[in-house]
């Protein structure tokens, strides 16, 4: 090999290759990352968009979408073809020909019809944590950034919230049970016997006992929003902080209150990067699985939370609240994990996973799309 | 009637106003200083930033605040409506301030009101991101007012004050994140007069500023203060030289030399006075 003639040619020195090869490896852990995600994203899109797409019209299978999940049976019928029902179609038409032939091969839970039911209970879900971590967390943020001024006190408090942010899930899913499944207060017409405390107080007609909500809508809405409380509050927190001093000047020098000046000239220019923040949060919770396994969440229910409650009045709000949900998250864990793994259920598993993903992605793409939105309207 | 002191309502101090007629020597000769700093020691946490400044400013007259970075000069102007509050472990730890002869730092005074009475301008012009309108009417708003007619009244008089309503009277409506930076600082200014204050301070108001926004800020200086009486602290000393009617000169967190800007600028008394203003340091 010629060398060339300059004095600042390269030179094959050890340095030299010890360079390159930490290039290689650099390099290489990094689009490691990118091909572990293309390869879930890939599989997830092979085998789950099928499932909700369809190649004829109208294109989408509305079925997946609009119904809950029912047993699958595989059967044969008289011709010695296998065939795939719901549990309710396959009763229905057994009853509509009794005379049929019908072999079963073997029956499935959950694994067939849609998820609609997980759908509308994460979406409730979530709307209650939401309601609650935002309602607490901007609160906490604007003392902490606005009316607070240092002090050991503030200082643990921060350490807290930092704590808070690492206390993996499922701790989050324990208290959650003991505190809002087993000792908050709830008025209820017969005290049960699960109290933590065994503390209750006669009430008009009824009790005001310890007992806690019992695993519910509620419960687990809370317990997601203790969850990603740290995360909001260190958003909004960082939002405000983001909002120029000049602003909060401006503003106290022309005779107005703390709280005026932050409900005129500091909240409207913070609360882009608090959405953006919170339908980040969103997509974070949505996909908990932990926070609500005891708190909130059953594999299987026939209704809709609105469908076919019986109580009137207030009392209809409550036993709307109090009642036990279907979650995504949770399903997903239910057909991957608890029930016996056959190809049968396996469009369900894709199906629910791949319709989870697009869920996050939306939202992910939203939250991005409101802050360039707002980035363009707000300049200073 | 309403349009005629549109302010009634922000005006409502009586502490500083019933004091003032007990202490004030309301005829001594000229003009009774308006503001009265005595003895003022001021620290951020452990470290001093003034001592022992002894100054009176006097009523509708430019007072300039002149020295180098550092000196105090800022802070003492902060001092003035309590802006330095904001600010934890600052405070005033010997002497008095008093404005309208009542002592601002008296535990019976709120900063709120007292904001009301001294306005103040920025250093960096930081009009609120909303309309030219709703940034001249945010201190009127904040106070109480909410009549339309009024607004637009004040609105229009406080934009003329500040030579701003030609320029925009055909864009209320527009944000004043559009403005020139001159033309923030007049808002600004013209923020800060809607609410008619007594005293306006001014933080350097044209350091970002071009000299030909430069020129109009001052120009704008010497036709407030007719009804305002008006602070400015500025690092150009020609500017003092050109817009106050009286100087004083901090170095180190000490007042120097105070006096008319004429005997400040061509006869002062002390010898770094002299240097200072001649350029030999600063």
């Amino acid at each position: 090999m010629a060398v060339p003639e300059h004095p600042f040619a390269t030179k094959a020195t050890a340095l030299h290759k010890q360079e390159s090869a930490i290039r290689v490896f650099l390099r290489a852990a990094t689009y490691f990352i990118l091909c572990c995600a293309a390869f879930i994203f890939l599989d997830i899109f092979l085998k789950g968009a099928p499932v909700v797409f369809q190649a004829n019209f109208p294109f989408v299978n509305f079925d997946f979408l609009t119904k809950s999940p029912e047993t699958l049976v595989v059967y044969q019928d008289g011709e010695g073809e296998i065939q795939q029902q719901s549990a309710n179609q396959f009763e229905a038409m057994r009853e509509a020909h009794p005379d049929g032939q019908y072999d079963i091969i073997g029956s499935y839970s959950y694994s067939a019809g849609g998820v609609l039911g997980p759908l509308i209970g994460t979406a409730f879900l979530v709307m209650i944590c939401m309601t609650v971590a935002l309602s607490i967390g901007v609160a906490s943020a604007i003392f902490l950034s606005e009316y607070s001024r240092g002090g050991r006190t503030i200082r643990g408090i921060r350490l807290a919230i930092l704590n808070l942010a690492g206390v993996p899930s499922i701790v989050f899913g324990l208290f959650g049970l003991g505190f809002f499944c087993y000792a908050v207060p709830n008025i209820v017409a017969e005290p049960a016997g699960r109290s933590l405390f065994h503390f209750q107080l006669p009430f008009s007609n009824s009790y005001l006992s310890l007992e806690g909500w019992d695993a519910c809508m509620l419960a687990g809405g809370c317990t997601l929003a203790l969850m990603i409380l740290p995360v909001i509050i260190t958003a909004c927190e960082e939002s405000l902080r983001a909002v120029p001093m000049g602003f909060r000047e401006g503003s106290l020098a022309l005779g107005a209150t703390k709280w005026q000046t932050i409900r005129k000239a500091v909240l409207p220019y913070a609360f882009p990067g608090i959405l953006t923040a919170s339908i980040l949060g969103i997509t974070r919770v949505a996909g908990e699985t932990a926070p609500i396994m005891f708190t909130a969440a059953v594999a299987h229910k026939d209704k809709l939370p609105w469908q076919d409650l019986e109580s009137s009045g207030l009392g209809r709000l409550f036993e709307f609240f109090f009642q036990k949900v279907q979650a995504l998250p949770y399903h997903i864990y239910t057909v991957a994990a608890k029930i016996p793994q056959s190809d049968y259920n396996k469009p369900m598993q894709y199906g629910s996973v791949f319709i989870f993903m697009m869920l996050v992605f939306a939202f992910a793409s939203f939250s991005i799309l409101l802050r360039i939105q707002f980035r363009k309207k707000l300049k200073w | 009637m309403l349009l005629e002191n549109p302010n009634s309502s922000l005006m409502e101090t009586p502490s500083l106003e019933e004091d003032a007629v007990h202490t004030s020597p309301s005829d001594s000769g000229e003009s009774a200083p308006i503001i009265d700093i005595e003895g003022v020691d001021f620290h951020y946490g452990k470290s001093k930033a003034l001592s022992d400044i002894t100054l009176a400013i006097p009523e509708k007259q430019v007072t300039a605040f002149i020295g180098p970075s550092g000196c105090g000069k800022s802070t003492l102007l902060r001092c003035l409506n309590r802006m330095n509050d904001l600010i934890e472990g600052a405070q005033i730890s010997k002497g008095v301030i008093r404005i309208l002869g009542t002592d601002i730092y008296d535990p019976t005074v709120d900063p709120i009101e007292l904001r009301k009475h001294v306005g103040m301008v920025f250093q960096k012009s930081n009009p609120f991101p909303k309309t030219i309108y709703d940034n001249v009417a945010y201190g009127l708003r904040v106070g109480g007012l909410t009549d339309k007619h009024g607004l637009d009244e004040i609105v229009e008089r406080s934009l003329r004050s500040a030579a701003l309503w030609d320029e925009t009277k055909d864009r209320l409506k527009d944000n004043a994140m559009g403005l020139s930076g001159g033309q923030q600082q007049r808002l600004c200014i013209a923020r800060a007069i809607a609410v008619q204050p007594k005293i306006i301070l001014m933080d350097e108001p044209c350091s970002a500023l071009d000299p030909i926004a430069t020129m109009r800020i001052e120009k704008l200086i010497s036709e407030l203060k007719s009804d305002y009486t008006i602070v400015i602290v500025t690092h150009n000393m020609q500017q003092a030289s050109r817009v106050s009617d009286r100087t004083a000169l901090f170095y180190l967190g000490e007042l120097v030399e105070e006096g008319t800007t004429e005997q400040i600028f061509q006869n002062p008394d002390k010898k770094e006075t002299e240097d200072y203003i001649s350029g030999r340091f600063g």
